[in-house]
């Protein structure tokens, strides 16, 4: 159209083009900073966590001392008269409930992995694998409801000294809860072990289960364990399941069938109680929090460290 | 000499071929088990809870007398805390995901932001709710209102939806790309024209999963404090709320059987919320992803 009208609107289109450069120019230097500001918002939120986490803990350590806090077995922070801050027992409530967890999870986590990775058939795995995924994402407090209205009746028919709260009937169901990522995640491992090593057992005259065994379990463990410690780290910062069906009595030792407190459903029970702003109390769930915060730090620096370092590599 | 012991070997094979078989079996019941408890569950919430659904509990407010108590407040409370988490995570999100795939470099500190996004993945939601008390309740003076909860929240889902959008965007092949730039178009409008419209599908199935899990998250929003119990709505996103799974817990926590029903048909429109959405993002998926 523009070449019709003659050279002189060429010029005047050229001209046109020129200034809109400029103002593409702007636009695409500006862009990739506007951008980059995003990227860091998730820096932020890591260095808001941590100083946010020290800062608070440290100014709780100005009211209790370090050592009482690591080595004390008794936390009665809701004593009038003298108020005893010792993680212990949450950290023994926490991880009676993990150990549970574990118990449940890994043996069904891994036989479905087995299972979907070399026995199942395409269409089997295309039906189930979904369905693991619905479970898995099914929100916590459901869960929390299906341990303290169902799970605890059922087992308190078996275990008659068991208390409405306890650890037993949340850590089965954390255990059903973390069940699918250490499926889905093993089964990923599982399925990336090629098919000729199958095949070269399989032709010494293995039978399908000592391929699993012997061939792939061990091709693949590096995923596995690392799909273990990841589901672990789920399970030690597992909130509301802990705090309907646990209790809120922080005791230390082995015990599963009274009632318990977690680190998590410490800080839900102050969260939810009267605790004023300032107060000891309100610093002592930023202590708890540090100390559940690097306790899922380390078991995700592990699992990453597991999956790089133990990978092999076909 | 021989290298196989013929008799040993024909000993063996009727147990080993015996294993084989019962681990096929005790395999395929773990992967059942599932299934099963998945089966259990809905049974046991839906007859728990049938009974009180009706128009009423959707448009009731909450209440001490059980039989007149609603959901109202949580459903509505819900809606609200959606309106403010998807703009700002999905913004945040992509615009992430945008400038890790598209434009920086390879380097340390792009390195440091993918460890740091995936090491965010795996801190606990409770952590999350610890940071909005200090940040967005105490340092920004928000209290527990709809945008202190939906910042929370927002950061606390991003992760998954920074992770979705990077690889839908890694999935948009580079011919697409190279042709846009041979017309003479710039960087920016190959993204916004090419590369965003071929990647949308999997960044909507992200966000959409991101934002079912912001729905059903319970844990950081008591710690940041909202009220279990509150008769009013929120007008605006610095009034204070509730949700629904902080209904149910309310409802949870209270020993009687009724309310324990009324939390079991919280729960059913809680999930059937959950179903919704996931059915909208798979849809998404099938319909309009393209494979290059």
């Amino acid at each position: 159209m523009a070449l019709k009208k003659g050279s002189s609107s060429i010029q005047k289109l050229i001209e046109e083009k020129k200034k809109n450069k400029s103002v593409h120019s702007i636009i695409e230097k500006l862009i990739p900073t506007i951008l980059l500001l995003t990227a860091v918002i998730s820096v932020l939120t890591t260095f808001g966590i941590v100083f946010t986490l020290i800062f608070e803990t440290f100014t709780f350590f100005t009211k209790v001392s370090f050592i009482e806090f690591i080595t004390s077995k008794k936390w009665y922070p809701f004593s009038e008269t003298q108020g005893s801050y010792g993680i212990l027992p949450l950290v023994s409530g926490t991880l009676r409930v993990t150990l549970i967890a574990i118990i449940v999870a890994v043996p069904i986590g891994l036989a479905s992995a087995i299972f979907l990775s070399e026995y199942a058939h395409e269409n089997t795995r295309r039906i189930i694998k979904p369905i693991l995924e619905v479970l898995a994402g099914i929100p916590t407090i459901v869960y929390g409801f299906f341990a303290l209205t169902f799970v605890t009746p059922i087992l308190r028919e078996f275990i008659p000294q068991l208390e409405i709260f306890n650890a037993l009937s949340p850590g089965i169901v954390i255990g059903i809860m973390i069940t699918p990522m250490i499926a889905s995640l093993s089964e990923d491992a599982m399925s990336s072990v090629p098919n000729s090593m199958r095949e070269g057992a399989l032709a010494l005259g293995s039978t399908k289960f000592e391929v699993s065994m012997k061939v792939v379990l061990p091709a693949a463990i590096s995923g596995i364990v690392a799909s273990i410690v990841l589901a672990v780290s789920r399970a030690i910062g597992e909130t509301m399941i802990v705090a309907v069906a646990g209790g809120s009595t922080p005791t230390w030792g082995w015990d599963v069938t009274g009632s318990i407190q977690t680190m998590t459903a410490y800080i839900v029970q102050v969260s939810t109680g009267d605790a004023g702003y300032g107060t000891t109390i309100y610093y002592s769930i930023y202590a708890v929090g540090m100390t559940l915060f690097v306790f899922t730090l380390v078991m995700n620096l592990l699992a990453q460290y597991i999956a790089k370092r133990f990978r092999e590599v076909y | 000499m021989k290298l196989i012991d013929h008799s040993k070997v024909v000993k063996n094979m009727a147990p080993r071929l015996l294993w084989n078989q019962v681990f096929k079996v005790i395999f395929f019941i773990a992967t059942l088990f599932g299934l099963f408890v998945l089966g259990i569950l809905l049974y046991r919430i839906f007859t728990q809870g049938s009974g009180y659904l009706s128009l009423d509990f959707l448009q009731n407010l909450p209440s001490r007398k059980p039989e007149r108590a609603g959901i109202k407040t949580a459903l509505i409370g819900t809606v609200w805390l959606v309106g403010v988490v998807a703009p700002v995570s999905l913004l945040i999100g992509v615009g992430t995901a945008l400038y890790l795939e598209e434009y920086a470099k390879k380097s340390r500190f792009t390195d440091f932001i993918q460890v740091n996004i995936s090491n965010l993945a795996g801190v606990p939601s409770i952590v999350f709710g610890l940071l909005g008390l200090t940040l967005f309740v105490r340092a920004f003076a928000l209290g527990t209102s709809v945008l202190a909860a939906g910042l929370t929240m927002s950061l606390l889902v991003l992760p998954v939806i920074i992770v979705a959008s990077q690889e839908a965007i890694r999935a948009v092949p580079n011919e697409l790309r190279e042709a846009s730039f041979g017309m003479g178009a710039t960087k920016w409008q190959t993204i916004i024209r090419v590369v965003l419209p071929a990647a949308i599908p999997g960044i909507l199935t992200g966000g959409i999963l991101a934002l079912s899990r912001a729905i059903g998250e319970t844990a950081p929003l008591v710690v940041l404090g909202l009220p279990l119990f509150i008769a009013f709505l929120p007008k605006t996103v610095f009034d204070t709320f509730t949700v629904l799974p902080m209904q149910i817990y309310n409802w949870t926590s209270r020993p009687q059987e009724e309310f324990h029903a009324l939390a079991a048909a919280g729960i059913i429109i809680l999930l059937v919320m959950l179903i919704i959405m996931n059915s909208i993002a798979v849809l998404i998926r099938n319909k309009f992803q393209k494979r290059y």
